[in-house]
């Protein structure tokens, strides 16, 4: 089963690479993982998309607690959750095609990043349903090159994940 | 008052009351050996820097406190990561402190630089490269308080060269601020409750005890929890000494080399409290087949150990100590009369045992090094049969009392781990037992006890084996002896412990063991024991890798 993890850290160089080994030493693959600074520039945020059985993701979450330099983590349950991706698809034309082109970005609501004689480079954002159905609306006419920046997600509901203004003292 | 980071970390190290380090100077951590050399922290001076990595270890094994080890960059680093990997399987405190290359020439593979930051995040808590001066006191405080609380562990902190001799205003923080790190203390009262009526309820109860046990201080309670309810007590070995042997409820060691009647006790229990242990496969054996019927409550600060490896009924997360207080106070004595008889008569039916005939045998040894200290000495192991067979022979009647490398299985740990332990309780008589192979480890710092005046007791098991492995070789590989004979190589230890002015004595006859014993202790310097025992003795019993833990081989001694 797919979990998609946020994960709140201190924005401090060397956290990234605590993260991934802590999957990479249970020989675990990450799907996605999306890295960027929150409103606090002191604390970034992780979404990490991973596969695996509850037990072992269990144990993961609590490995991540464990790291002084995680603050919260949150796995979002199917369902529950708002997702986004960027992606950027190059897509072949021939002086035949493009016309064809234009008019499947337009429908699928995606836009155009950029255009070039022989290529269309086409940016969408939307949860994975969307770009999946983007994919395979352009497939047909060649993909020439695809990039994702990787899934960010956060509740639907009206709880905000936050690292908390006020940190706990320890003696 | 403006310091230089040297001065900075010496007088962090003076406010965290730390006396003794261990250490071994070099290139980078030049600044930081010139501010010692006048300062009221003494340094233990190592022969190899995996040495002072175990000794700091040794000592807060031995004495609760924080041990710190010092080295220099690149290989003066990489020397320590074995005895970092110890410390962090085994929950130790411990800081390590390296020098590195100047700040500016990182990462251009400058004359010994190594990412030791890099290298050692999977085997530390914690660990810090310094890239500010003005961040070292901060850092300090909190390498100490990370190190020290929750579920204990070794913290780097590396330290270019270039910030060792900036300087700053020195303000040393009164207080570890750490947003992500808030470690539980107190159970939850509603697991409490839970607990207390599991065992109330419990007809075939047992305490399984660890290591977490120890490092909390919990023997007090412990003892109270067993003796008020009539609960036995089985221990792993980072568990022995937390509750006294013998003692009628204690079932000694359990495992792949426990007492049988531990194995049996555990797989046919109702409930199993675990207190500060981890299910771990040395203990559990083939982890579907054990124990079958019973409940289990799991204590232990750390919220990762509870169903890592046994699904847990009564998970309760906190301090080992203070969790049992609560408990003691909310328990009901359950009726295991029925439940001891039927130790007991495991107990009759398979004892510890050796053939005591007129050879000399190991065990014999063992068991005469505990009648001789009473089981009070602090003792410290290395890793193999020698190991195995001292958990089982010598009756620990107190914690902090056996110093051993028992998740990484350290080959090597147990003598500079000696050192570190006499140097935190001076008045002890330490002892190191060894194999004649693991000695060979760290057989340089004989010169550190002989310098520094340490008189640990060195009592080899010498069979001119590497003797566990010689062993599996003979029961699953058909006395294929492939490279595990040490072939009557030597050393000469007794001149060995001569050329390092130490005193060495060789054994060879049962009837000269106590009196050997009894003189290594009352003699004040470091004293090699260099007993030639029977060649091809086994540990028994065994759990064959894989097996349910009572199915053991007893090698016709039961």
């Amino acid at each position: 089963m797919k979990h998609t993890i946020s994960v709140l850290v201190e924005n401090k160089f060397g956290v990234l690479a605590r993260i991934s080994g802590l999957f990479s030493a249970r020989g675990f693959n990450i799907s996605s993982l999306a890295v960027g600074e929150t409103d606090d520039p002191s604390v970034s945020r992780m979404t990490i998309v991973v596969e695996g059985d509850d037990r072992t993701l269990d144990q993961i979450k609590k490995q991540l607690n464990k790291l002084i330099d995680v603050i919260k983590v949150v796995d979002y349950k199917e369902g529950s959750f708002l997702d986004r991706e960027l992606i950027l698809i190059k897509v072949s034309v021939t002086a035949k095609t493009r016309k064809e082109v234009l008019e499947a970005v337009e429908s699928s609501g995606a836009g155009i990043a950029s255009a070039g004689s022989a290529s269309i480079s086409i940016e969408a954002s939307g949860d994975q349903a969307k770009i999946k159905a983007l994919i395979e609306l352009l497939r047909p006419f060649g993909i020439l090159e695809v990039v994702r920046t990787g899934r960010i997600a956060m509740d639907t509901g009206d709880k905000a994940l936050k690292a908390e203004g006020k940190p706990e003292v320890n003696e | 008052m403006k310091m230089t980071g040297a001065q900075i970390l010496i007088e962090c190290l003076k406010k965290e009351n730390v006396d003794v380090i261990f250490g071994y100077p070099g290139g980078q951590v030049l600044p930081i050996f010139d501010k010692l050399y006048d300062s009221p922290v003494k340094l233990i001076l190592v022969r190899h820097e995996q040495a002072a990595a175990h000794a700091a270890d040794g000592y807060a094994r031995a004495t609760g406190k924080v041990g710190v080890c010092l080295a220099t960059s690149g290989p003066g680093a990489t020397n320590l990561v074995t005895g970092i990997a110890t410390a962090y399987m085994d929950s130790i405190p411990m800081v390590a402190i390296t020098g590195q290359v100047k700040s500016f020439l990182i990462g251009n593979d400058a004359f010994q630089e190594a990412d030791i930051t890099g290298i050692t995040r999977p085997i530390t808590k914690h660990n810090y490269l310094v890239e500010d001066v003005k961040d070292l006191a901060r850092v300090m405080k909190e390498a100490f308080h990370i190190a020290s609380t929750g579920r204990p562990g070794p913290v780097l902190v590396d330290i270019p060269s270039d910030i060792q001799m900036q300087e700053t205003e020195f303000d040393y923080p009164e207080k570890a601020v750490i947003r992500g790190y808030n470690p539980h203390c107190s159970g939850h009262p509603g697991q409490i409750k839970r607990a207390a009526k599991a065992v109330a309820e419990s007809k075939r109860p047992i305490l399984y005890v660890g290591g977490g046990a120890v490092i909390s201080g919990a023997s007090e309670e412990i003892i109270e929890l067993a003796t008020k309810n009539d609960i036995p007590v089985t221990m792993t070995l980072l568990g022995l000494g937390a509750f006294p042997m013998p003692h009628r409820l204690a079932l000694g060691m359990l495992g792949m080399h426990g007492t049988a009647y531990a194995n049996h006790a555990i797989m046919d229990s109702d409930l199993i409290v675990a207190i500060g242990a981890r299910f771990d496969d040395r203990v559990t054996g083939k982890i579907d087949a054990f124990a079958p019927h019973a409940k289990v409550i799991h204590i232990d600060i750390d919220p990762a150990s509870v169903s890592k490896n046994v699904e847990v009924d009564i998970p309760i997360v906190g301090d080992v100590r203070v969790v049992l207080k609560q408990l003691n106070e909310a328990v009901k004595k359950p009726d295991t009369k029925a439940w001891l008889a039927q130790i007991a008569e495991w107990k009759k039916l398979y004892p510890l045992k050796y053939k005591n005939d007129e050879s000399l045998r190991p065990q014999y040894v063992i068991e005469q090094i505990c009648e001789a200290t009473k089981g009070e000495a602090v003792i410290c192991t290395e890793v193999g049969q020698h190991q195995m067979w001292t958990a089982q022979f010598y009756n620990f009647a107190k914690p902090r009392t056996i110093l051993s490398s028992g998740g990484l299985g350290t080959m090597g740990y147990g003598f500079p781990a000696a050192i570190g332990a006499q140097l935190g309780r001076p008045k002890a008589t330490v002892f190191d037992i060894a194999g004649d192979g693991s000695i060979q480890m760290n057989i340089q710092e004989l010169a550190t006890a002989v310098a520094n005046k340490l008189p640990v007791k060195i009592a080899i098991l010498n069979n001119c084996y590497l003797g566990m492995v010689r062993q599996w070789q003979e029961l699953f590989y058909k006395k294929r002896y492939s490279y595990t004979c040490l072939n009557n190589a030597g050393p000469d230890f007794v001149k060995l412990a001569e050329a390092y002015g130490a005193v060495g004595m060789r054994i060879t006859k049962k009837s000269l063991v106590r009196s050997a014993i009894d003189k290594a202790i009352a003699t004040k310097n470091v004293v090699i024991m260099d007993f030639v025992v029977e060649r091809e003795e086994n540990v028994f019993p065994m759990v064959p890798a894989g097996e349910a833990i009572n199915k053991m081989i007893s090698g016709g001694l039961a």
